[in-house]
C-alpha cells in the first residue's frame, strides 16, 4: 500500500459509507442525518474550543438563528401572517419550487445573519478570556432562548411551522441526509484547509498563549472573529436543515442548549479538543451509544448525560485521540525518546 | 413597553413597590453570591452547580412543609443541614480531583453536576412549580398603594442573618480562619499544618448549605421548579464579578441593586422578558468591564 493510498483510503471508505448509507439502512436515514449534523457540531465547537482555546456554551445562537430564519422565509414568502395563522396545520400546499426557493433563500439569509450576529457579538466577547468567555457564552445562548420565547412575531411560546416537504414522506428524509452528509463534508476539508494554512497556525497561537501572539503581530481579534463566524456559518446550515427537518420549530427546537448545546462540547472532548478527527470520532461515538443505548434509560437519559459529562472531563479529559496519541506517539509523526518514555513521570505541584 | 413607562413615570408609587419587592429578592440572590464567592476565592472553582443547591434546598422545604407539616420557616435549618451533607458527598466524590485543575475543567464538570442534579429533581418530583405557604399576612402601607408581604420581610432578614453568621464564623473561628489562610495561599497553609483538603471539603459543603438556606427562602417567598438553578448561578455570577471577590459589603449592595434592576425590567418589558434580560445583563456587563480594561491593554482575571 503506498502512502497516497493509505491517506485517501480513509475518505474514501467514509465517503462511499455516507453515500450508500441511506440505501443501505432507509429505516435509519433520520438517525443518519442527525449524525452528520452531530459532526458538524463538533467540527464547528473545536475551531473555537479546540484549536482556538475559547470554550463556548453558546454556539447553539447561531443553530437556533438558522432554525428560525429559513421558516419565517417561508412564510414571508408564501403566506401572509393572517393566512399562516388560519391554515396553521395545513400548510402543504406549498409547490415544490416555491418550497426549494424558499428554503434557499432562507438559508442565505440565515448565513448572512448568523455571521453578522458571530461578528458585532465576536468583536465584544471575543475580547473576554478563558472563564469569562465561557459564561458570557453560556449566557448568550439562553438569552436568546428566552428572546424567542417571547418575542410573537416568530410564534413565541407557541412556536412556528415550516412549510410540509413536498413529495413523499421518505424523500424528506433523504433529501436533508445528503444535505446534512454534503455539509458534514465541506465542514471538514474547510476546516481541514484552514488548519493547515496560516489561519491554523494563528489560532493555535492564540490558545497557547495570546499575549506573545498579539506580541508577534498577530491580529488576534480578527482571527477570533473570523474563527468564531466560521463556526456560525456552518451551524446555521445545520440549523436550517434541522428546522425543515424537524417541520416544528420553537425555543426548545431551535435553542436546545441542555442538549444539542452540551452534547457538542462533549462530544468534541470525547474525540479529542484540538484535533481534525476527533470531533468526528466523538461526535460518532456519542451518536451511535445514545442510539442504541438512550432509549433503554426510561427517561433518566439526561441524567445519564449529566453523569456522563462528569466521568469524561474528570476522568478522560484527553479524549480518545488524544489517548491514541499518547500511547502510540509514533503513529502521529512524534519522534520519542526511548528514555524519556520510561523515565518516571514528575508529578507537578498541586495546589 | 412605552405605556408601562409613563405608568411607572404617572404613578412614582409604583417604583417604590417594585423597589422593596426587588431590594427584597435581592438579599436571597446575596446568599447564593456569596457562597459562590467563597468557592471561587477559596477553591479556585466556578460552580455551576450553584442555581441547583438552591433549588434542591427549596425542594427540602416544600417537602417538609407539605408532607411533614412542618412550618416552612422551621425547615431552613433542615435544608442547609442536608445541602451540607450533599455538598461533603459531592466533594468527596467528584470535586476535590478538579481542585487546582484548569478552570475550564472545573466549569464543565460543575455545569455536568448541574445537569445532573436538575434532572434527577425532574425525575423525582416532576416539573412542575411548586411554592410553600408560610401563612403570614400581607402589610400595607400608603393608603394601601404598596404591599409588603411579611414572608419575604422575614426572608430579607433571615438571608442577613445568615450572612452576619458566615462572616463571623469567618473571622473568629478556628475553621474560618484556616478558610481564610488556604484562600491566602494554600501551600504556605499546608505547611503551617492546616489540612487543606479538608479546608476544601468544608468551603463546598458550606457553600451548599448556604445556596440551601436560600433555596428554603426562595420556596416561601416565590417558587420553585427542577429548571430554575441556572438563572441563579448566572445572577450569583454576575453579582460576583461587579461586586469582586472579597467584599462582602459589594456583593450585598449588588444584590440588593440586581433584584432592584430586575424587577423594574419585568416590569417595563413584560414578565416574559425578564429572565432574557437578566442573562443579557450578564453578558453587558462582562463585555463592558472588558471594554474599560482593554483600554490599558489589560482584560479580565
Amino acid at each position: 500500500m503506498t502512502d497516497t493510498t493509505r491517506r485517501v483510503l480513509p475518505y474514501a471508505l467514509i465517503g462511499i459509507a455516507g453515500l450508500l448509507a441511506p440505501v443501505i439502512a432507509p429505516a435509519y436515514v433520520i438517525q443518519l442525518a442527525l449524525l452528520w449534523m452531530m459532526v458538524l457540531f463538533a467540527l464547528t465547537w473545536d475551531l473555537c474550543g479546540g484549536q482556538m482555546g475559547y470554550n463556548s456554551f453558546g454556539n447553539i445562537l447561531f443553530f437556533g438563528i438558522g432554525c428560525y430564519i429559513p421558516a419565517v422565509m417561508q412564510r414571508e414568502l408564501f403566506y401572509g401572517l393572517e393566512e399562516y395563522e388560519t391554515v396553521k396545520r395545513q400548510v402543504s400546499t406549498v409547490s415544490s419550487s416555491e418550497y426549494f426557493t424558499g428554503f434557499a433563500l432562507g438559508m442565505a439569509l440565515a448565513i448572512v445573519i448568523a455571521v453578522a450576529v458571530a461578528a458585532v457579538l465576536g468583536s465584544g466577547i471575543l475580547g473576554l478570556r478563558g472563564h469569562y468567555f465561557a459564561i458570557a457564552t453560556l449566557g448568550l445562548g439562553i438569552a436568546a432562548g428566552e428572546i424567542a420565547s417571547g418575542w410573537e412575531y416568530i410564534g413565541a411560546g407557541s412556536g412556528m411551522l415550516a412549510p410540509m416537504y413536498p413529495g413523499e414522506a421518505n424523500a424528506r428524509g433523504i433529501f436533508f441526509y445528503y444535505l446534512l452528509f454534503l455539509l458534514a463534508v465541506i465542514c471538514f476539508f474547510t476546516l481541514k484547509w484552514l488548519y493547515a494554512g496560516r489561519f491554523g497556525l494563528a489560532i493555535n497561537a492564540i490558545r497557547d498563549d495570546e499575549d506573545k501572539a498579539e506580541a508577534m503581530g498577530i491580529h488576534t481579534t480578527r482571527y477570533k472573529t473570523v474563527a468564531w463566524c466560521v463556526s456560525a456559518f456552518f451551524l446555521a446550515l445545520a440549523g436550517g436543515a434541522f428546522g425543515h427537518l424537524n417541520n416544528f420549530i420553537d425555543r426548545d427546537v431551535a435553542f436546545p442548549g441542555a442538549t444539542f448545546g452540551v452534547w457538542m462540547v462533549l462530544m468534541a472532548i470525547l474525540g479529542g479538543k484540538g484535533t481534525i478527527w476527533g470531533p468526528v470520532i466523538g461526535a460518532t461515538v456519542f451518536h451511535v451509544t445514545q442510539e442504541l443505548f438512550w432509549t433503554y434509560l426510561f427517561g433518566w437519559q439526561r441524567v445519564a448525560l449529566g453523569l456522563l459529562i462528569v466521568v469524561i472531563v474528570v476522568f478522560f479529559p484527553v479524549g480518545i485521540m488524544g489517548w491514541l496519541r499518547e500511547r502510540w506517539p509514533e503513529k502521529f509523526g512524534e519522534r520519542v525518546d526511548v528514555e524519556a518514555r520510561t523515565a518516571p513521570v514528575s508529578l507537578g505541584e498541586s495546589r | 413597553m412605552l405605556e408601562n413607562l409613563t405608568l411607572l413615570y404617572e404613578a412614582p408609587i409604583l417604583s417604590v413597590q417594585l423597589l422593596i419587592d426587588g431590594v427584597l429578592i435581592g438579599a436571597i440572590f446575596a446568599l447564593a453570591a456569596y457562597g459562590m464567592a467563597l468557592v471561587w476565592g477559596v477553591m479556585d472553582i466556578i460552580n455551576i452547580a450553584q442555581g441547583e443547591f438552591v433549588m434542591l434546598g427549596g425542594y427540602v422545604t416544600f417537602l417538609l412543609a407539605t408532607h411533614a407539616g412542618v412550618h416552612p420557616l422551621l425547615t431552613v435549618p433542615a435544608a442547609a443541614a442536608a445541602l451540607f451533607i450533599l455538598g461533603w458527598l459531592l466533594y468527596r466524590l467528584v470535586v476535590f480531583r478538579i481542585v487546582g485543575k484548569d478552570m475550564f475543567i472545573s466549569i464543565l464538570a460543575t455545569f455536568g453536576i448541574s445537569i445532573l442534579l436538575q434532572q434527577l429533581a425532574n425525575e423525582l418530583f416532576g416539573a412542575d412549580v411548586q411554592t410553600a405557604e408560610s401563612g403570614l399576612g400581607t402589610l400595607f402601607f400608603a393608603d394601601d398603594m404598596i404591599t409588603v408581604e411579611e414572608t419575604k420581610l422575614v426572608a430579607f432578614g433571615l438571608a442577613l442573618a445568615v450572612g452576619g453568621i458566615l462572616f463571623l464564623f469567618l473571622r473568629q473561628s478556628r475553621l474560618g480562619q484556616a478558610i481564610r489562610a488556604t484562600a491566602q495561599n494554600a501551600r504556605a497553609a499546608r505547611i503551617m499544618g492546616i489540612n487543606t483538603d479538608r479546608v476544601y471539603a468544608t468551603t463546598f459543603a458550606l457553600n451548599a448549605a448556604i445556596c440551601g438556606a436560600a433555596g428554603s427562602l426562595v420556596v416561601m417567598t416565590w417558587l420553585i421548579h427542577p429548571y430554575l438553578g441556572l438563572a441563579y448561578t448566572l445572577r450569583s455570577f454576575m453579582i460576583v464579578i461587579v461586586a469582586g471577590l472579597g467584599s462582602i459589603g459589594g456583593v450585598v449592595f449588588a444584590s440588593l441593586g440586581l433584584g432592584a434592576a430586575e424587577n423594574f425590567a419585568g416590569f417595563i418589558l413584560g414578565t416574559e422578558y425578564q429572565a432574557a434580560f437578566v442573562f443579557s445583563l450578564l453578558v453587558v456587563i462582562l463585555v463592558w468591564r472588558n471594554f474599560r480594561l482593554s483600554r490599558q491593554r489589560k482584560y479580565l482575571k
